[in-house]
């Protein structure tokens, strides 16, 4: 069956795409037994002492059959037993099989090595199953020098680098491997600190970028699965910004791609991960903590800037918190611009924008509605929680 | 003697039909050119005026004549009729398929006395230009038109210009912008707010007329939420644009309160009344202090969609509003109707004439035939239906109707098909050309697709019961396929005219072709 | 005649009251009144609209819409000169046969695989429109040329990033009013004069308006008073120079004897479809068309759809689909691409079912026919007491002015006198272009036998005696 394949792919034989496939076998493990997050052996082997059955093989081998359509057409490269082998022999998929791991004691460390060794070997897209963690062993090893896309497995995922579902997952990478015009973005891997998870409290801080593909069924007039990406969205949402900067108040820029279009508009460069700020078209601060900002908002007033990071729309307290409420109060919750994408907002699903800045109070002066510029003069209305739903 | 009649059913259940559309695999009309072919001749011209002129084209510059006739085929008559008529086969117009699927689009039956009675010479023989004394015939239908537009939707004047509803939102929204503009705010009201749930056009058409939009998003319950307008009122808000009942088939119960809190701030309310038909005879947009509003004739009012227009979408307005509106507007004196063009404050011609007098023609023939009392069946009948094809469809597993749950609908239903496709790996859209091989269409929802995994179904008045089950047991079917043989509906259409298009090509400038010519020189220079 | 409800509705199937008792029960409804449990009591209303009574059988129906018709006069009736946008042309017998086809007639916006054939139908329309215009990107039909002229202007605003536009003085003034209304929130339009004799664009009036904020030049061939504009590719010339866009608006159906706009330098091309294939209607038969180059920058600024041919997964099928479709929203540069939506495609394709079936050759004969004709009726008018035709020196295609200052008599009176013998004058110029005295636009096509010429000529003698 050739699903979905043009006919003259078909004809002229699509060359053949490399496709690696990296599965974290201890993603997952904890959340079925109560247990947040799966970093560390004794972890490991305590959720395994209370029958926990590890989630990601099943959720990678989900996500592989929507890509068996197109197995005469993949080459794939995957890391031994349980990092990939099994996986993918139990989807009747052949696999070059490379590297070398002890099965039943795999750490980061391997996950890292096998995303490095298959880009050394060229692959056009790396699949990844697991969690933020994972995630993070992926950034670490590629960085954006390659596409990736993450098969969630892990307990509960901030990072935006993952595909809704396991199938979607599959989808996804199997839309982009047909090809056309391949369009991609840049998703947020967030760093979530497990230990203090599973005390309660959350703290997560933004680690990096991976370039994924560009699921464009969440996009206005989305027909076809090619096409360009989100680069016009985020340029409009600059325009818009831009033009309505005024002189002598300083421009404090979350984190964030669309964040970073807006500094591109006025020709500067923006830290990807941290906070900057600018006065009258020109960077006054890089990289800035909370003591930088303070000081800054004694000489001058200011206006904050931010958009949602992670895959669960938080606008304030995850990979922000240099934005400390400090300096929210003091710059004052009338003058905060909330920035988004159509695509970020409606990969929501209607769940609303959060915040979660360690104040309570302060969240809940800061719930409700807030204005959303989307594009250029347009703009939505959308509610913003301290509460998130499950 | 075997009776046919029992094959119509399996274990005591309707069968589905064995469709299959049809698929002529016509060519492109110039590929059936053949040199010196003509398919019609045009009148000669008389010799004494060759005489007298003499060589005409001599007295244009050399650059204006054209060297060569156009490279348009060739054909002989019955060649083109025959194509076309083929071509025409290989559609389902609302006259062929149980046309439910297309919600938000209104797909009821247009009477072919109608057609009949719009495509006469005293119709389409008229020149817009001729004396007013030889047009009053269809003046008086307009002018009729006009007063059952304005009992309907309780306002005071109507334009019937605007050439189908986007068209007539944007009149909408230039008469917003002069309004303010006459009372000098139209620089300080630079916003207008609609909701994502309204047609897309209303967003589209404020923009286009230079306003910033802001779009709110439902409540938890799918509703409008009232709180979202009141954060997004301020002494900027021109007006607000909102589309009631919306897409989804829900009616805003707070729609009052959005007015006032819209008028308190200054701004003006337009109702995008394209969802009227469930509403007719029930409820107006002047009892809910609307300033202007529109009907898509060729929805609610019977005209036929032509794959595409002619249409018309009809702009109404308070009274005060009026004196905005394009010109002219049909005005009666007691003796004789009248085009008038004394409205010195008209935002101009919205397009050259009056409108498609023929839709007209045929949305009044519509309301005669039906009356009161029959205009409020439609809307019964048409709620009646969707409410009945709500509950059979949610007995299918894994289709929901979000939002407003375990509550009626007014004249159409968003369903959500996010759990089968949860636990098949199957797409709305691929449920949807699926269902195309039984004959009917399906459509999903405007993009973005807020409600996940989206279907919209608008029955209207015009189907049976019998074909409401049809249609849903062909979403149960497929819905059944999706989970014993996914590869089937991922792959369909099978039985339509044509199999799954390439579409990388359609957004690459180097392989997209939007004539033949194109395609030709693109197709020939990649041989190279 | 009183109320009458019927027993049941035609139109209604389920209408009839135990069908709909049935279907209720099955809903677990007591009446349709739970389904309406949003609208507030308060907005519901409480008596019948007041409408006219209903007329429930057919017959009754025709009777009185036809009754209320019959008091028109139409064109066959009376001898036509009207045009001014809306054009006397026979309609072939094909294209009424293919528009009234149910099956074309009541489709929409289904799948290119359930609407198939309207896919294809509009991609030969726009391809045979690319074959009369040189032009290899022709969009699926906007409302009329009004909106396509319109939408031009704005579009060459986006391409360019600049905000005037200069227009020809002697445009009409409906379409102007459309063109100021639709563009004001980006656009500033600058009329730019004549010369007195041929009607013709004053370029150096041009040269003197256009600069760096000019986005386009727009000119009209034939004009809208009908002389045939000669100075194009001087006129594009000038755009180019300053990086302007040059964007005309032509008759289609001249296009088969005058060089399409391309040819000399035109970079977008509108107008108005009425004339291939479409009855009057009273001014409802419009639709209009825009093409451009295949080239990037133009196409993703097209707010219509367009349709690309592309093939399927089975050898040697093709179908249809939405080229770029997501440029629709895109806000690059500015704001969106204004908004798509139902115009009017079957007039679309009833202009691809005229222009194949006249072909090269019948294009070509009805232009000269056209040339010839109202060449003949301008002088024919020329010769008669106190009567000037054509007011403007040069060429001309279909439509003329015609002056009447000599005769001492106004237009109007000269187009009551006009009517009492069963002819329609031209349209009355004289609010419209005040300059241009008492002047009248006639309008002479292929429908026009020399009888019917030498019998308004004849006419106009009586009349000005």
């Amino acid at each position: 069956m050739w699903g979905r394949l043009g006919y003259r792919e078909f004809k002229n034989g699509m060359e053949k795409k490399r496709l690696g496939l990296i599965v974290n076998p201890v993603a997952g493990l904890g959340g079925r037994v109560g247990l947040k997050g799966s970093d560390g052996a004794d972890i490991q082997r305590r959720a395994l002492e209370l029958g926990a059955v590890a989630e990601s093989p099943r959720r990678a081998q989900l996500a592989l059959e929507m890509l068996s359509p197109l197995k005469d057409q993949l080459e794939v490269f995957t890391y031994p037993g349980e990092m990939g082998e099994e996986v993918v022999f139990r989807c009747g998929l052949g696999a070059t099989v490379v590297g070398v791991i002890t099965q039943g004691k795999t750490t980061g460390e391997d996950t890292i090595r096998a995303a490095e060794e298959m880009r050394g070997l060229g692959v056009d897209l790396l699949l990844f199953a697991g969690g933020d963690g994972t995630a993070r062993d992926v950034y670490e090893a590629v960085g954006l020098t390659l596409p990736a896309l993450g098969i969630p497995a892990g307990v509960k995922i901030h990072s935006a680098a993952f595909a809704s579902s396991p199938m979607a997952a599959g989808e996804l990478a199997a839309s982009y491997l047909r090809g056309g015009v391949p369009s991609l973005r840049e998703a947020e891997v967030m760093d979530i600190d497990e230990d203090a998870f599973r005390r309660d409290v959350l703290s997560a801080r933004l680690y990096g970028y991976l370039k994924i593909p560009f699921r464009r069924a969440l996009v206005q007039g989305a027909k076809s699965a090619s096409g360009p990406g989100e680069e016009p969205a985020q340029r409009a949402i600059a325009m818009a910004i831009v033009e309505l900067m005024e002189d002598d108040c300083a421009y404090i820029l979350g984190p964030g791609t669309t964040t970073r279009a807006i500094a591109w508009q006025l020709g500067l460069e923006k830290t990807l991960l941290g906070v900057d700020v600018i006065k009258d078209r020109e960077m006054v601060g890089r990289d800035v903590g909370e003591t930088e900002l303070l000081e800054l908002l004694q000489r001058t007033r200011a206006k904050i800037i931010v958009t949602p990071i992670g895959g669960q729309g938080y606008i304030f307290g995850r990979g922000n918190q240099q934005i400390s409420p400090r300096v929210i109060r003091k710059v004052g919750t009338d003058r905060i611009i909330a920035v988004s994408t159509p695509h970020k907002i409606n990969s929501l699903q209607g769940r609303p924008l959060l915040v979660d800045t360690g104040d309570g109070e302060l969240d809940r002066a800061l719930s409700g509605y807030v204005r959303v510029v989307t594009g250029y003069g347009e703009q939505i209305l959308y509610r913003v929680s301290c509460f998130a739903t499950t | 003697m075997e009776d046919i009649r029992s094959h119509r059913y399996i274990d005591g259940k309707p069968r589905l039909r064995r469709f299959h559309q049809a698929r002529w695999d016509e060519p492109i009309i110039f590929e059936l050119s053949c040199k010196g072919q003509r398919g019609i001749l045009v009148p000669d011209v008389e010799e004494e005026i060759r005489e007298q002129v003499g060589d005409v084209m001599a007295s244009l510059p050399e650059y204006m004549r054209r060297k060569e006739p156009p490279a348009l085929p060739e054909l002989s008559q019955p060649q083109v009729l025959r194509h076309y008529v083929r071509l025409s086969q290989e559609n389902l117009g609302t006259d062929l398929n149980i046309d439910v699927g297309q919600g938000t689009c209104t797909m009821k039956y247009s009477p072919k006395i109608n057609d009949q009675l719009a495509r006469a010479p005293k119709v389409a023989e008229l020149h817009p230009l001729q004396d007013e004394d030889t047009v009053q015939g269809i003046l008086e239908i307009m002018y009729r038109f006009e007063d059952m537009l304005k009992e309907i939707s309780g306002l005071d004047r109507f334009s019937l210009q605007p050439g189908a509803g986007s068209a007539a939102i944007y009149t909408n929204v230039s008469i917003i912008r002069a309004y303010h503009e006459s009372r000098g705010e139209g620089d300080q009201r630079d916003e207008i707010i609609t909701t994502i749930f309204s047609h897309p056009s209303n967003a589209a058409c404020a923009k286009t007329a230079g306003y910033k939009v802001i779009t709110l998003y439902p409540d938890e319950d799918g509703y409008p939420d009232l709180r979202a307008l009141k954060a997004a009122v301020s002494e900027r808000t021109a007006g607000l644009l909102t589309t009631n009942p919306e897409d989804t088939g829900i009616f805003n119960p707070r729609i009052e309160e959005f007015v006032k809190v819209v008028h308190e701030a200054g701004g003006l309310c337009s109702y995008d009344q394209a969802n009227a038909n469930g509403i007719l005879g029930i409820t107006r947009a002047g009892e809910a202090h609307f300033d202007l509003c529109h009907f898509n004739l060729h929805k609610t009012f019977s005209s036929p969609h032509g794959c595409g227009g002619p249409a018309v979408g009809a702009t109404g307005v308070r009274q005060e509003l009026a004196q905005f509106l394009p010109a002219p507007l049909v005005e009666y004196d007691g003796h004789r109707y009248h085009l008038s063009y004394d409205l010195p404050h008209s935002i101009g011609k919205i397009g050259p004439f009056y409108g498609v007098a023929p839709v007209v023609v045929k949305a009044y023939a519509w309301v005669m035939s039906l009356g009161a009392e029959g205009l409020r069946e439609v809307a019964e009948i048409a709620v009646l239906n969707n409410n009945y094809l709500l509950k059979k469809v949610l007995e299918i597993p894994g289709v929901s109707a979000p939002y407003a749950r375990g509550k009626r609908r007014i004249e159409q239903v968003r369903y959500s098909w996010q759990e089968l496709t949860e636990e098949t790996g199957v797409h709305s859209e691929e449920l949807g050309l699926r269902a195309a091989d039984f004959g009917v269409h399906y459509w999903t929802s405007h993009h973005p697709f807020i409600v996940p995994e989206p279907c919209t179904l608008e029955p209207t008045e015009s189907y049976s019961r019998e074909e409401l089950d049809e249609y849903a047991a062909i979403l149960a079917h497929v819905a059944e396929e999706a989970r014993t043989n996914p590869e089937l509906v991922k792959t369909a259409p099978h039985n339509s005219t044509i199999h799954t298009i390439d579409q990388a090509p359609l957004d690459d400038p180097n392989q997209w072709a939007m004539t033949w010519r194109a395609y030709k020189r693109k197709v020939q220079e990649q041989a190279e | 005649m009183g109320k009458h409800k019927p027993v049941a509705y035609p139109y209604i199937p389920n209408s009839v009251p135990d069908v709909k008792r049935q279907m209720l029960r099955e809903v677990g409804a007591e009446s349709v009144d739970d389904f309406y449990h949003d609208v507030p009591e308060n907005l519901r209303l409480k008596e019948p609209l007041k409408l006219p009574d209903p007329l429930p059988s057919e017959y009754a129906l025709k009777r009185h819409v036809e009754g209320i018709l019959g008091r028109n006069r139409t064109c066959g009736e009376y001898l036509n000169f009207l045009g001014a946008g809306c054009y006397q042309h026979h309609v072939p017998a094909v294209c009424d046969e293919v528009n009234q086809r149910g099956e074309f007639l009541t489709a929409y916006a289904g799948e290119p695989y359930d609407d198939h054939g309207r896919f294809q139908a509009l991609f030969e329309y726009t391809s045979m429109m690319g074959e009369l215009l040189n032009m290899e990107v022709v969009n699926v039909p906007t409302y009329d040329g009004f909106q396509a002229a319109a939408t031009a202007l704005r579009m060459a605003g986006r391409i360019t990033g600049r905000r005037e536009v200069l227009v020809p003085q002697i445009i009409g003034a409906d379409k102007l009013s459309k063109i100021r209304d639709y563009c004001k929130a980006q656009l500033g339009i600058r009329p730019i004069g004549y010369d007195a004799d041929t009607g013709h664009l004053d370029l150096d009036r041009l040269k003197a308006a256009i600069g760096d904020e000019t986005a386009a030049v727009y000119l009209e061939n034939p004009s809208y008073l009908g002389f045939i504009e000669t100075q194009g590719e001087k006129v594009s010339e000038i755009a180019h120079e300053h990086g302007a866009i040059c964007v005309v608006s032509v008759d289609p159906i001249s296009l088969g004897v005058l060089t399409p706009p391309a040819d000399y330098g035109a970079d977008i091309v509108c107008g108005d479809l009425q004339a291939l294939g479409m009855h009057m209607q009273f001014g409802g038969g419009h639709a209009g068309f825009i093409a451009t180059r295949d080239e990037e920058r133009y196409v993703m600024e097209y707010p219509s759809r367009l349709f690309g041919i592309v093939p399927t997964r089975v050898e040697g099928e093709y179908g249809f689909g939405d080229v770029a479709y997501e440029r629709t929203s895109f806000a690059v540069r500015e704001q969106g691409k204004e908004w798509v939506g139902t115009a009017a495609a079957l007039w679309g394709i009833t202009a691809g079912v005229y222009l194949a079936l006249m072909g090269p050759q019948g294009m070509a004969e009805i232009g000269e026919g056209i040339l010839l004709r109202s060449r003949y009726a301008m002088a024919e008018l020329n010769k008669v007491e106190g009567v000037r035709a054509p007011l403007f020196e040069g060429p001309h295609f279909k439509e003329f002015v015609v002056n009447f200052d000599g005769t001492g008599k106004t237009v109007e009176e000269i187009n009551r006198a006009l009517l009492t013998r069963g002819i329609f004058g031209g349209k009355d110029l004289s609010r419209e272009f005040p300059q241009l005295g008492k002047s009248a636009l006639y309008c002479v096509t292929e429908v026009h036998t020399k009888e019917d010429i030498d019998t308004l000529v004849s006419a106009l003698q009586e009349v000005v005696e």
